[in-house]
């Protein structure tokens, strides 16, 4: 039997509170923990997961401003992702033939989003060991191929989906851009704050629903 | 094949037009009216948990699985065609209440011009300028012939509305069922720049409610919350006009009507100038046979076409020659968008649907084409939608080098709250070229030919997009924002970008046998029998979103068939 794949995440590196100093340069405060957190992956085996957590990291950078893709799980929730029917494309199209057509035909690959993965992790070898320089320089020689533009969607999603996903841990994502999630109503202030940033405290679905939503990648056929 | 106690009436379809046809025959006749839905029942407790923009915004999980059914696309019919293989430039919708249970609920009624289209243009401008190989043909049916309909479907829905700034608004019979919605920051920024450049906006036609209402049939919706999850989702509160809250809780207390879900029809059965029935495939994957009185379709433009074509009703349109009318003048939808770049925030987040500002100064025929390099015109609006983050993340003004990156980073995350659209849903004129039919090599989970869309954009909708791209450009200038490229500028038909869910055509309706599938009352020529309801009989896109229009036409079609079909079955018109 195959020994189930851990990635092993440092606390102090995923999620958090994101606040502002006096001079506006972000920080981000966490509880006064030092622990490791053992994800179990789905897709991934732990040195593939090092290797997109490294690539997603350069798409949507932790920089001075504000954090990013290490910060949100944005590996974790592409993991989840992938080990679902999104990665064998359960809602697809998928019958043959597949023939090349014309751009405005839109995508016609046999390839499902775990074929195109299991091709950029190769491209992607030994990725982590490189500088962040030398990392830029690969992904801009891959930045046309559809695995990166696979990769940057996915990164963008796992940085802004609900946490239930698996990625935006402790809403970094939502606080970063000032979305405070699906709150019921606004008709108290919608006509209202004009001109000025309203930014109510961010909530989870789960938050918002006062119960645990499943998302639909955890859902039986 | 299972065969089933006959009803008077099938209906095909379990959406808007289908579940109010049935609705209207349950209150006011005692026929025994059976619905065919081939989707889920809906369970609207469940729609606040469907707040997760993902799952259903992103991956469509209220939209029709496209593994079991797509469609085929080509621009021209020279082209090979292939399947949309994940849908993107349209949404069809699935389970009880169609697409009208996660539309935005924009409720415009059509303007008077758009009804006589054809006429109004060749006296106006002169045959020539009719755009080359267009079909455009005018309505069956008159504005003023719809409008009593207009005026009850809006009573139905609750419609919310002013139209008093509108000079171009079509007569009414009867005001707005409620007064307009709340005005956001972004549609209020809009609407003081467009008075500014001489234009007159005024709040868009909404069926998210800007107060609870009480409709005819005694159905209570409460107000909008404005909390930006309308399209691609359920109404967690029930405001939005949907089947499921306006429709479905009258005809449960019907005893002639009965929803049956998991049927999805594959054939209407005819025999002599008559339908007999449909047959249908069960949740269990059983033939079965339902045989009925009269058969009504109301699956959606697309579907209701491919039923046609497939049980062979009527002639299938041959773009060779130009006869045959099942299939042609299919329409999509000329739509242009213009992000704007603002320096204050807009607090995006907080909308409706229908929260907009709109403008029909260069709509339809509303402005002079004379020296112009186009025919007719479209609505430019700004709507609060609510700015949910995944989609609209990633918008810079700059030009950067990189799309990934820190620099774009810092520029989209400084941007998120600072980006809005200005939308333009111009119309879309018919071609002999642009047309529907089956296609000889897909299948879907049945075996049955996929339908075949054969649609590109010509000269028309070109100028269209770069004269609207233009004109919203000064309007973003004069809100005092800054603007790209208006995205994209159409060439050719593509299925990679969202345009509108508005596909018009494929069974029109028409003043002759020759030009249309069905007459003004949606009644089939050669067998009397059939109706085919909804956009699928609009003869060409008319600018505005269809649906109330393709209610009004419903609710037309249900007082020809109880006041004069049911005592003389036959021919209407």
């Amino acid at each position: 039997m195959r020994r189930r794949p851990f990635l092993t995440l440092s606390m102090t590196s995923l999620g958090g509170l994101l606040v502002y100093t006096l001079d506006r340069q972000p920080a981000i405060v966490h509880a006064q923990n030092a622990s490791q957190v053992r994800v179990p992956l789905r897709f991934f085996n732990e040195s593939e997961a090092l290797l997109i957590a490294a690539a997603a990291a350069r798409i949507f950078p932790s920089d001075e401003s504000g954090p990013g893709a290490t910060e949100a799980g944005v590996v974790v929730f592409i993991d989840r992702q992938l080990a679902s029917r999104f990665g064998a494309d359960r809602y697809r199209y998928t019958k043959p033939p597949f023939e090349e057509g014309v751009p405005e035909q839109g995508y016609q690959g046999k390839e499902n989003p775990r074929h195109i993965y299991r091709q950029g992790l190769q491209l992607l070898a030994g990725f982590d060991r490189l500088d962040a320089a030398a990392q830029d320089e690969k992904l801009s020689q891959i930045e046309h191929t559809r695995f990166f533009r696979l990769l940057r969607e996915q990164t963008i999603q796992g940085m802004f989906c609900d946490p239930m996903h698996g990625g935006n841990a402790n809403l970094i994502g939502w606080q970063l851009i000032g979305y405070p999630g699906p709150y019921m109503s606004w008709t108290d202030d919608i006509e209202r704050h004009a001109g000025e940033a309203f930014r109510p405290k961010p909530m989870s679905l789960g938050d918002v629903t006062g119960r645990a939503v499943k998302p639909w990648e955890d859902e039986a056929e | 094949m299972k065969t089933l106690p006959r009803v008077d009436v099938v209906i095909v379809g379990g959406g808007w037009s289908g579940l109010l046809m049935a609705k209207e025959l349950g209150a006011r006749t005692s026929l025994s009216v059976l619905v065919l839905e081939r989707g889920v029942p809906r369970d609207t407790s469940t729609y606040a948990q469907g707040m997760d923009e993902l799952d259903y915004a992103i991956r469509l999980r209220m939209m029709q699985d496209a593994s079991k059914e797509t469609v085929t696309v080509r621009h021209s019919p020279k082209d090979r065609a292939l399947p949309i293989r994940q849908f993107a430039s349209f949404l069809p919708g699935d389970g009880t209440g169609g697409a009208g249970e996660h539309w935005n609920g924009l409720t415009p009624r059509f303007a008077p011009d758009c009804f006589d289209i054809r006429t109004r243009t060749v006296e106006r401008y002169g045959l020539r300028r009719l755009p080359a190989n267009s079909s455009i043909q005018d309505w069956a049916m008159t504005y003023d012939e719809l409008e009593p309909y207009y005026t009850k479907a809006e009573q139905l829905l609750g419609v919310s509305g002013d139209s008093a700034g509108d000079p171009f608004a079509p007569p009414r019979s009867a005001p707005f069922p409620t007064p307009p919605m709340k005005t956001a920051t972004y549609p209020a920024l809009f609407g003081k720049a467009a008075r500014s450049l001489g234009y007159h906006p005024y709040p868009a036609a909404s069926s998210n409610l800007s107060r609870i209402y009480k409709n005819p049939d005694g159905i209570v919706r409460p107000p909008c919350q404005y909390c930006g999850y309308c399209e691609r989702f359920g109404c967690m509160v029930g405001a939005k006009a949907q089947p499921t809250n306006t429709l479905l809780p009258v005809i449960a207390r019907q005893k002639g009507v009965t929803l049956r879900h998991g049927a999805k029809v594959r054939r209407v059965r005819h025999s002599n100038g008559q339908a007999t029935g449909v047959t249908y495939v069960n949740g269990a994957g059983e033939e079965v046979l339902q045989p009925a009185g009269l058969v009504i379709l109301a699956s959606w433009t697309l579907n209701n076409t491919r039923l046609l074509l497939l049980s062979k009703v009527g002639v299938a349109y041959d773009p060779s020659t130009g006869k045959g009318v099942v299939g042609r003048n299919f329409t999509h939808q000329v739509t242009v968008r213009l992000n704007l770049f603002f320096r204050q925030p807009l607090n995006g987040f907080m909308g409706a649907g229908a929260a907009g500002v709109a403008i029909s100064d260069l709509d339809c025929d509303n402005f002079d084409h004379k020296e112009l390099t186009f025919i007719r015109g479209g609505g430019i609006s700004a709507t609060a939608l609510g700015a949910r983050p995944i989609a609209n993340f990633g918008a810079v003004p700059l030009s950067l080098k990189r799309d990934w990156g820190s620099e774009w980073k810092k520029a989209a995350v400084e941007y998120f709250d600072r980006t809005a659209r200005l939308t333009c849903s111009a119309e879309h004129m018919a071609y002999r070229s642009n047309y529907l039919d089956l296609d000889p090599t897909y299948t879907d989970s049945s075996g049955d030919p996929l339908l075949r869309l054969t649609i590109d954009w010509y000269e028309n909708e070109h100028n269209t997009s770069e004269f609207f791209a233009a004109k919203m450009t000064e309007i973003g200038r004069a809100m005092d924002a800054t603007t790209t490229a208006a995205t994209p500028p159409l060439r050719q038909y593509s299925v990679n970008h969202y345009q509108s869910t508005h596909l018009q055509g494929g069974a029109i309706a028409g003043a002759s046998p020759e030009s249309s599938v069905v007459n003004k009352y949606l009644q089939h020529w050669q067998t009397p029998n059939l109706f085919v309801l909804g956009a699928s009989s609009f003869p060409q896109n008319a600018s505005g979103n269809p649906t109330l229009t393709l209610l009004a036409q419903t609710l037309m079609t249900a007082d020809a068939l109880v006041g004069r079909y049911m005592k003389h079955p036959g021919a209407l018109a």
